[in-house]
């Protein structure tokens, strides 16, 4: 798939030189100020069918009758899709292969393991008459109590938290630390569950042709969600087609393929026909994913200059019956601050919810506000300003593990933010500062960090007779810009002006991108797209200079430079030719390349690797009602090389909105006893609106990483929300003097 | 959604007799009852559009001296009259504190009357609510409540009204103009909504198939126009429903308090008029001692429903600051951020 748009459209790409830095605007914000970028609901094949789900209001127990006779007597109801009917699938939906097979729900049985579980799909001619439908399916249910709440059931220690990481961990003797301390403190912080809510809901429209299968739905990771499918489907990989040109947001809930996109894959299949399925808002709080929520205690130790002498960090978090994931936010304590012992653990309950999975920052987030709250309480604890305290704890190397880092500005992020914001001259103690109005007003700060991570990634790479390039990789532009980072990367690679590059993404069929997430797109496709574009160059300068006729003869391979379409010498820049007249000495009609993007292992044991920033918060609060008003937050990132910094800056921003949402406004509020969602919409289920930030700025802390990967490039998409969320947190107790132990937080915690 | 007969009357007089039918409902803005309809929280046989009626969308001064806002006219126009905001400019601020622009440009007069309350449970067709099914039960009692009403409430429902206009209308003596098939009735809009008693379902004193043609002013209400507030505390910034709020009016004569009006938002079934503090407010001194017995007096009678106890203590304070504002007078211009506690700070107003 191309991105169809005339790039004259847009002059802000018009310039000269390397496209990599160059803060592009993006090349599909036409298609999408102007409403004509497609997004996945967008599509409508002739003879298409609308799919509704049909889901449970209960938390556990079993469906006992569905009232299918009257929804198929609903005039353009076509069919109905139970466990009776549906289509028979390859693989079981509960087997787990592997820990990032998600377990789905797909009509496999009668029984109800969370609410707004799918309990059947109704089909139909209309999308008013699918939803009248399963209305009118009036389920009725055997239902057994809901465990709900972090003490809702017996805890366990989970085999592994996040990815694979040890539930426990410990590096020293925190007990001996904490005994020898001249200061301690120990605190206790509850974050709540949490839903991804993108913009746009999960939908699927899915067509079949004989074995083989079409379909548009957003997707975090394309090569997955065709693998998944395939093996569900008992159908080659090669088979299924998936166009995600776009996605309204994932945020980590389109990372894996969702139980009701396949349902829309097995309805089309049972009708014969091209089938729509589109969630509801509310039906998005349940089998998408969510942030688990957690409850997490802190104990510090200091000696009496301030150093830590131990950190021990708990985490209580929970999980579905019948899948595993556990939010690692205890591991959130590994990284930032030195001390002889560190010690993690986590355990967990299982509740009658969906299951938690991946959400921006998953663990860094939740740990990060505890973390970054207890370390303000022990600064406080010692006397010490909060940013004192963090530099006198400053790693030099990776605490948990003694590795050095790949490369660490985080001196600079706090230099420049804490200048930038006017942090100096702050008082000590609370409730000390007021302005003209009287409001109460506060200064909180919070580090962040986020590991620089890589997966797989393949990309190929064109080089044309007319001297344009073509670059494809099936990366996945979720809006934080991939269609223009990696078409400046595309360029860089080929030596061409980006408008010379023809670059194609979103899409199954072309070399697998891996998965945007994880803040390693960019790095990882990035790579890919970098060495194919690198092997098309060596190949190119291969025919020139081994051709007497070249005016390179004999530079070599390594003697030659790429810019701006064409070859120059390395040592005499006069001394070149352009790209067109190399393939047309050697009478091809194009030439390829093909580059991976991964990890490299050595660099991988050798270094720490973790992007940082820090972040500045100024909060007012009414000193008699407890309303609190974010009125300036400044953040200062070094995440290795910045390839747009406009995009870049965004993500920024949207992380330090969204800190802003997980310390005051972000809750699902589910009821104690059904165990339902309360608040399942975006009316009640708060996010920052334009009015809670007024003021935000994002620095860019310049950074050389030399080990990460040849581009340098870290990851900037979740780093904004670490060292926010407790940026707000601390200055709410700064200007109040009340310490926040749980969030959101709540007008009643500040009425005092 | 089901299937329902569409009428769009050319008049009043046609519309209350297409509504008359059982199972019919006006739709003016939609804003509330298409959200109700899709949620299959209420589902009418019949939808009576009023949206296009002429007659109702008009403000009018009466020769009174009062005014008549039609019901039909929008949230936002209405605000945004000069006029009125001069002469209410705490219905102007409440008005422009709710939702958001683009609800308030579709919302109207009547519909935000008639709005329901945003209980959790009554929004959720798979919980208990009396309200939207006599006699099934009440789940917000002993569920997730810490929104719910402190006053007036009953075993039988907890759920609060939670428009913002009609908390300075009610402070204000405003009266509802209703026309049924029996001819035309005035209301005031204290008695307009009803508590919940045993019967949470009768909402309002509304017969089935009357509507509302207008709201009145009565003229006296504009002699408030230079101490008149509404405070609103809510959850961000913008784009929120209320916890509590207040709205708060005053004559002030050489420090004495000569004319009083108080109503609190958020903590009841219907817009409460706090006549005991108004009681207590008049002909004593304007000042911070006095707003405090009057805050007492206005909760006095206040009780938690649930989770809700800070909201009694936070209404008392919002009550105090709310007669605060007031006194230290109405504001030359509209605020950046209307009825927020963060008014005063400048700013270009925020629409959402
Ligand atoms: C996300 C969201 C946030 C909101 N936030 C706020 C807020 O902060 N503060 C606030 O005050 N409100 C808020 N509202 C509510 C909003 O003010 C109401 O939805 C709106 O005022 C309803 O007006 P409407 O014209 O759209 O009514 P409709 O939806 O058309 O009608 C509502 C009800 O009134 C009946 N009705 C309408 N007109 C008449 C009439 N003339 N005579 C008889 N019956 C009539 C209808 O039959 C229906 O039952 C919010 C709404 C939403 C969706
Ligand atoms: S408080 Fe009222 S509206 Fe809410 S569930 Fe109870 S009866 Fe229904």
């Amino acid at each position: 798939m191309t991105l169809e748009l005339g790039l004259n459209q847009q002059p802000a790409h018009t310039r000269q030189g390397s496209s990599i830095g160059q803060p592009l605007t993006r090349r599909d914000g036409f298609l999408k100020v102007t409403g004509t970028a497609r997004y996945a609901a967008d599509n409508h094949p002739p003879g298409m069918l609308y799919a509704v789900l049909a889901v449970s209001s209960i938390a556990r127990g079993r469906v006992v009758s569905l009232d299918i006779e009257a929804a198929k007597a609903h005039s353009g109801v076509v069919e109905v899709m139970t466990p009776l009917n549906r289509p028979a699938l390859a693989t079981d939906p509960d087997a787990k292969d592997h820990p990032f097979m998600f377990r789905l729900d797909l009509l496999q049985n009668d029984g109800v393991r969370y609410p707004n579980q799918s309990i059947a799909v109704v089909i139909a001619e209309t999308l008013e008459a699918a939803t009248e439908g399963a209305a009118l399916l009036s389920p009725r249910y055997e239902t057994e109590p809901a465990r709900v709440g972090l003490d809702g059931a017996e805890s366990f220690v989970p085999r592994g938290v996040g990815v694979g990481n040890p539930a426990v961990q410990q590096m020293g003797d925190v007990e001996a630390g904490l005994e020898s301390a001249r200061t301690r403190i120990e605190a206790t912080y509850e974050t709540p569950a949490q839903y991804h809510n993108a913009m746009e809901p999960h939908a699927i429209v899915a067509a079949w042709d004989g074995d083989r299968l079409s379909i548009d739905t957003p997707s975090q990771g394309l090569a997955m969600a065709q693998g998944r499918i395939a093996g569900l489907f008992g159908i080659a990989p090669q088979n299924v087609h998936i166009r995600s040109p776009f996605l309204g947001g994932g945020f980590g809930s389109k990372g894996m393929i969702s139980g009701p996109q396949v349902l829309g894959i097995l309805a089309a299949k049972l009708v014969g026909r091209p089938v729509k399925l589109v969630l509801r808002r509310e039906q998005m709080f349940g089998p998408v994913g969510h942030r688990a929520p957690t409850r997490q205690t802190l104990r510090m130790g200091m000696d009496g200059e301030g150093r830590l002498t131990a950190i021990s960090h708990h985490a209580r978090t929970t999980s579905s019956t019948f899948d595993d994931f556990f939010e690692p936010a205890a591991d959130a304590s590994h990284t930032l601050y030195a001390s002889p012992a560190i010690a993690t653990s986590h355990d967990a309950v299982r509740l009658d919810t969906g299951t938690p999975l991946f959400m921006r920052a998953p663990g860094e987030a939740t740990g990060s506000i505890a973390l970054e709250s207890a370390i303000d309480e022990a600064a406080h604890a010692c006397g010490m300003d909060p940013l004192e305290f963090r530099l006198r704890n400053y790693a030099e190397v990776e605490p948990m593990t003694g590795k050095p880092f790949s490369s660490k500005a985080l001196r600079e992020c706090y230099e420049q933010a804490a200048e930038a914001f006017g942090w100096a001259g702050r008082p000590l103690e609370p409730r000390r500062m007021r302005d003209a109005d009287g409001y109460l007003t506060g200064w909180g700060m919070g580090t962040a960090t986020f590991p620089a991570i890589m997966f797989q990634a393949e990309a190929r790479a064109v080089l044309r007779a007319d001297g344009s390039g073509l670059m494809e990789t099936g990366a996945q532009d979720m809006g934080q810009g991939a269609w223009t980072a990696f078409a400046q990367i595309a360029a860089d690679g080929l030596g061409l002006d980006i408008d010379q590059i023809d670059f194609r993404a979103g899409s199954s069929d072309l070399p697998n991108a891996g998965i945007a997430g994880g803040s390693g797109h960019t790095a990882t496709a990035g790579m890919a797209i970098h060495n194919a574009g690198a092997a098309v160059i060596a190949r190119l300068a291969d025919l020139a200079t081994r051709n007497e006729a070249s005016p390179l003869f004999g530079a070599g391979n390594e003697g030659v430079l790429a810019r701006g379409g064409r070859l120059y010498r390395r040592d005499d820049e006069s001394r070149g030719e352009s790209y067109t007249e190399i393939l047309a000495r050697a009478g091809l009609a194009e030439i390829e390349g093909h580059g991976k993007g991964a990890p490299d292992p050595t660099s991988q044991e050798a270094y720490a690797k973790h992007a940082h920033g820090a972040v500045f918060a100024e909060v007012k609060v009414d000193p008699d009602l407890g309303q609190i008003r974010v009125t300036r937050l400044v953040g200062a990132f070094a995440a290795g090389r910045v390839i747009n910094p406009r995009l870049v800056r965004s993500q920024y921003y949207g992380g330090m909105i969204w800190g802003v949402s997980f310390a005051l406004h972000e809750e699902a509020v589910t009821d104690r006893r059904s165990g339902r969602i309360q608040n399942a919409n975006l009316a009640e289920y708060h996010v920052p609106v334009n009015a809670d930030v007024p003021s935000v700025e994002a620095l860019l802390v310049h950074e050389d990483d030399p080990h990460v990967n040849a581009l340098g490039i870290k990851g900037v998409g979740e780093i904004g929300i670490t060292g926010t969320a407790g940026a707000v947190a601390n200055a709410v107790w700064h200007a109040t003097g009340v310490r926040p132990r749980r969030f959101p937080i709540r007008i009643e915690d500040l009425l005092g | 959604m089901r299937d329902f007969d569409y009428f769009r009357p050319a008049t009043i007089s046609d519309a209350v007799a297409a509504a008359a039918e059982p199972g019919s409902a006006y739709l003016a803005g939609g804003t509330n009852l298409l959200d109700l309809m899709k949620g299959g929280i209420t589902s009418p046989e019949r939808i009576v559009d009023i949206s296009r009626l002429p007659e109702l969308n008009r403000i009018e001064t009466l020769d009174d001296g009062g005014l008549r806002i039609g019901a039909l006219v929008r949230n936002a126009d209405l605000a945004h009259d000069p006029a009125f905001a001069k002469a209410y400019p705490a219905v102007a601020e409440a008005l422009l504190s709710g939702a958001s622009a683009q609800l308030r440009n579709a919302a109207t007069v009547g519909g935000n009357l008639l709005q329901r309350t945003r209980c959790s449970y009554f929004y959720d067709t798979a919980s208990a609510c009396n309200r939207r099914q006599p006699g099934s039960g009440c789940s917000a009692l002993g569920g997730e409540n810490r929104l719910h009403a402190i006053l007036g409430w009953s075993d039988a429902c907890i759920a609060t009204h939670p428009s913002d206009f009609c908390v300075p209308l009610v402070a204000l003596d405003a009266v509802v103009e209703i026309e049924g098939k029996e001819g035309r009735r005035h209301v005031t809009l204290e008695e307009f909504h009803r508590l919940p008693g045993d019967t949470p379902q009768r909402e309002t004193v509304l017969q089935p198939g009357e509507l509302i043609v207008a709201v009145r002013l009565p003229a006296q209400a504009a002699s408030f126009a230079s101490h008149a507030r509404y405070l609103k505390v809510r959850e961000r910034t913008s784009y929120a429903f209320a916890v509590v709020s207040a709205a708060a009016a005053l004559v002030v004569d050489r420090g004495k308090i000569r004319g009083a009006r108080l109503a609190l938002g958020g903590v009841a079934a219907k817009p409460w008029r706090a006549r005991s503090a108004e009681a207590v407010l008049l002909g004593a001194d304007a000042d911070e001692a006095s707003f405090v017995r009057a805050a007492d007096a206005a909760l006095a009678d206040a009780s938690p429903s649930g989770d809700n106890a800070f909201k009694i203590e936070l209404a008392r304070r919002i009550v105090v600051r709310a007669l605060t504002s007031a006194l230290a007078g109405t504001p030359a211009v509209m605020p950046a951020l209307p009825a927020s506690p963060f008014s005063s700070l400048p700013g270009v107003r925020h629409d959402a």
